[in-house]
């Protein structure tokens, strides 16, 4: 056991309790994920090339194309914008992947450690669209899975992954608005359901 | 009005916000002899066209790319919209 393991404290989740927060209504559930480390890689002018092979072979497959997200074992990653991608993996097993992802692409692009930044809802259940297009304007009928949309709910700036169209779909979010985000998607939900 | 991201393809005009006139790319070198002369210029004088005019969108509820739309001021068409940063290296802007 480390010197700091001692510390007696307890993490809370993004909404601010023990627990994940599960809200579940007829046909949807919506549940808060907080086991997942997150961190931004950035490829530097002119090591576009460069960072994408690096970071293909640090997550064992190709970084996702512009507005698509893709999962390699472990890792999943989402584009951001242009040479702007979010990587993710179980926090776990991969608590310091900021580290490893810095050295693994080196001087070619900048990581920022990213997990405490963010709070991440998945919606899951047959009525996903229904409430998803009363949240956000995303074209959400007209997505596939591994469509990864940066669109706003609630006046906040979200990250709407599709993992299976009409069925599953993760929302991640500003951290520090965790609980407008989740009233957001609760209310919606109960005007739908 | 649906701008056409060059990247994202046809998105809602209200995820962007406007700066302005994309002569705002062409920002002066403050070394030069006459830089106040030319800061003036960038900073108060302005083009105001009825017709085509090109202006800088920012995607802030999107990729956060910055664009340069070519615009009809007159009737709102969208002509061209280019990402601000290809714009910016073209004219050697971008070291």
């Amino acid at each position: 056991m480390g010197k700091f393991d001692n510390h007696g404290l307890k993490a809370i989740s993004p909404l601010g309790g023990y627990e994940p927060r599960v809200d579940v209504f007829t046909g949807l559930q919506i549940r808060e994920v907080t086991d997942r480390a997150l961190a931004s890689l950035a490829a530097r002018q002119g090591s576009e090339n460069a960072v994408k092979s690096a970071a293909a072979s640090y997550l064992g497959g190709a970084l996702p194309e512009p507005a698509g997200w893709g999962e390699h074992g472990v890792f999943s990653a989402w584009w951001m914008g242009p040479d702007l991608w979010m990587i993710s993996a179980p926090h776990d097993s991969h608590e310091l992947m900021a580290a490893d992802l810095k050295q693994a692409v080196g001087e070619a692009g900048s990581v920022v450690e990213q997990t405490d930044g963010w709070c991440r809802f998945d919606m899951e259940g047959p009525r996903c669209f229904d409430v998803l297009e009363r949240l956000c304007n995303a074209n959400v009928r007209a997505g596939k899975a591994g469509d990864a949309t940066r669109t706003s709910m609630e006046h906040l700036g979200v990250f709407l992954l599709c993992q299976a169209p009409g069925q599953v779909y993760s929302i991640i979010g500003p951290r520090s608005s965790a609980a407008s985000l989740h009233h957001a998607l609760v209310a919606a939900a109960k005007s739908v359901i | 009005m649906i701008i056409n991201h060059p990247i994202l393809g046809p998105r809602d005009f209200q995820e962007f916000t406007y700066l302005g006139d994309a002569s705002l790319i062409d920002r002066p070198d403050w070394q030069a002899d006459n830089a106040a002369d030319q800061f003036h210029d960038y900073l108060y004088l302005r083009d105001n066209p009825a017709g085509e005019h090109r202006e800088l969108w920012f995607h802030e509820q999107g990729d956060r790319s910055w664009l340069v739309v070519t615009r009809n001021t007159v009737t709102h068409e969208i002509l061209n919209v280019e990402l601000a940063r290809d714009v910016a290296r073209a004219r050697g802007r971008s070291k």
